[in-house]
């Protein structure tokens, strides 16, 4: 047997709670040069994690993700016009308190990266980008944002961010905040008091496709610590137990939710990933606009489309796809089991002819060609409570 | 769990039982245990070939994908097929209803090749302290 997982490197960067972590006997693994969760074993592992946030709550540590801070300078707007400049949703349909899901996009129409934005104030904003791509992030926002009378905060290292995630992670969180969570809308936020600490922002965000909220708190190990403990005593009533990339990885897979590097990159424009939605082409102009005129002009020539293995066998990340006559038509972006479902399902890109639902596509792993079809997504959509 | 005391075992993983000139093969505990919970795997045929070193099956969890190596050369003369519906098996017992082909030899001075028990758990030893240095 040869692992996968990546050999422990030690320049790799830890959040403030990776001693907890280690101390709960977590698998740990190198993502994006961080040393990060991939499960918890003791606690069941990934299969059970997921399981938990489906049915119940888990908790993940999401420290290693980026903040950057965008204010207005004496120029009221200004902020905002910066903001809008950067990222291919409206930012002027946000009210103070609101969030929403955006991209940042290269002039060439394709991913910088996928972003959240939070309005904090009336001239105040907050993206939340992805760990791996931290620096890169913050150069871009900084290098486009000069024109703007702003100023741009990397707030990447002042943060430790827990996702609380699950059908009952609104009880557990009101246990540890004077907030009335209960009026937070999906993709709002307020501030608030948790766990003593004073200001606290809250949102009802994830990347599971199930109800919960993130919460922000001073990155220091001790507050870190704390926060974690008391969210792990609130919620023992629920059963919650931590939760690893690996079942972030299925949960946002089964959601359909775009991860970077996979569904979208350099690579790949907004059309192809089907995020059209959160693209606002009647907004203004902004980076990556012109492309994307281009680009609908000229049709796409592929598009991303949910399979669900019909042959014994799991489709892969980076795995071909092929037509019933073994020509590549497309490759396999993010590939797993599903635990809620119990079937194998992948994303993939393949071209528009071939992505009506029932299509038959095939997937080639190792050395056999395993029948696939085009199916409906999000995979899962949570029932209504 | 314990490493049965009459096994041999690979750097990669696998362990070998040898009864006459037909060898057991699996995966080790520890192999179990990097891997995670087990929902896939992939046999060769009864008939194949094995070569040392080179892989003859797969075996999966929800993160990873994994090729095993055969410890030894020789023809499968059984596969445990049932691991295709109790894939967990692996998981509960590696080293026993969990064993994936039986192979028979075609040169068994290949085993003497492998570690022993004493040998294969200073080496788990090790790997361990580097995972966790």
């Amino acid at each position: 047997m040869e692992s996968v997982t990546t050999p422990f490197i030690a320049e790799m960067r830890k959040t403030p709670l990776n001693a907890v972590h280690r101390r709960l006997g977590a698998k740990m693994v190198n993502f994006g040069g961080w040393d990060m969760p991939v499960e918890y074993p003791a606690s069941g592992g990934l299969v059970a994690e997921h399981k938990a946030v489906r049915s119940r709550v888990g908790v993940f540590d999401v420290s290693h993700m980026g903040d950057i801070r965008i204010r207005s300078g004496r120029t009221p707007g200004g902020a905002l016009a910066a903001v809008q400049h950067i990222s291919m949703n409206d930012a002027s349909k946000l009210a103070i308190g609101q969030a929403h899901y955006s991209a940042m996009l290269y002039p060439t129409g394709t991913f910088v990266d996928d972003v959240i934005v939070h309005r904090l104030g009336e001239e105040d904003y907050l993206l939340v980008i992805n760990a791996g791509t931290r620096e890169k992030d913050i150069n871009w926002v900084r290098e486009n944002a000069k024109g703007f009378d702003c100023a741009v905060e990397d707030l990447s290292d002042a943060y430790t961010q827990l996702a609380i995630q699950g059908p009952r992670a609104q009880e557990l969180l009101q246990k540890l905040t004077d907030a009335n969570l209960g009026i937070i809308k999906n993709y709002w936020f307020t501030h608030g008091t948790v766990c003593n600490l004073k200001n606290t922002l809250i949102a009802r965000t994830g990347y599971t496709g199930e109800d919960g909220f993130e919460i922000y708190v001073p990155s220091d190990d001790a507050t870190s610590e704390m926060v974690w403990n008391k969210v792990m005593q609130a919620g023992r009533e629920f059963g919650i137990i931590p939760c690893g990339l690996g079942a972030r990885n299925t949960l946002r897979l089964e959601s359909k939710m775009a991860l970077y590097g996979h569904e979208i990159s350099d690579k790949i424009n907004v059309w192809e990933a089907g995020l059209d939605r959160y693209c606002k082409m009647e907004k203004g102009d902004f980076i990556g606009r012109a492309a994307l005129e281009r680009a609908k002009a000229a049709g796409v020539t592929r598009t991303l489309v949910g399979l669900e293995m019909v042959d014994r066998g799991i489709a892969r990340d980076e795995y071909c796809c092929c037509n019933e006559n073994g020509e590549v038509i497309g490759v396999v972006t993010s590939g797993s089991p599903s635990p809620t479902l119990c079937k194998n399902i992948a994303l993939a890109y393949a071209p528009p002819a071939m992505s009506a639902l029932g299509t038959a596509i095939y997937v080639q792993i190792r050395q056999q060609r395993c029948k696939a079809q085009v199916v409906a997504t999000p995979f899962y959509k949570r029932p209504k409570r | 769990m314990a490493y049965p005391a009459n096994y041999r075992y690979t750097k990669e993983h696998e362990w070998v039982d040898v009864k006459g000139d037909v060898a057991a093969i699996g995966i080790t505990d520890y192999a179990q245990h990097e891997l995670g919970d087990v929902v896939f795997v992939e046999l060769p045929k009864v008939g194949s070939k094995t070569e040392a070193g080179k892989t003859f099956g797969t075996v999966e969890s929800v993160k990873a994908v994994s090729d095993i190596y055969a410890p030894a050369s020789g023809e499968v003369v059984e596969a445990n097929d049932v691991l295709h519906n109790t894939p967990e098996k692996i998981n509960s017992d590696p080293h026993g209803e969990g064993w994936l082909i039986k192979v028979r030899l075609a040169n068994p001075a290949e085993i003497s090749g492998l570690m022993d028990t004493a040998a294969y758990e200073a080496y788990i030893a090790s790997q361990s302290k580097e995972a966790s240095a």
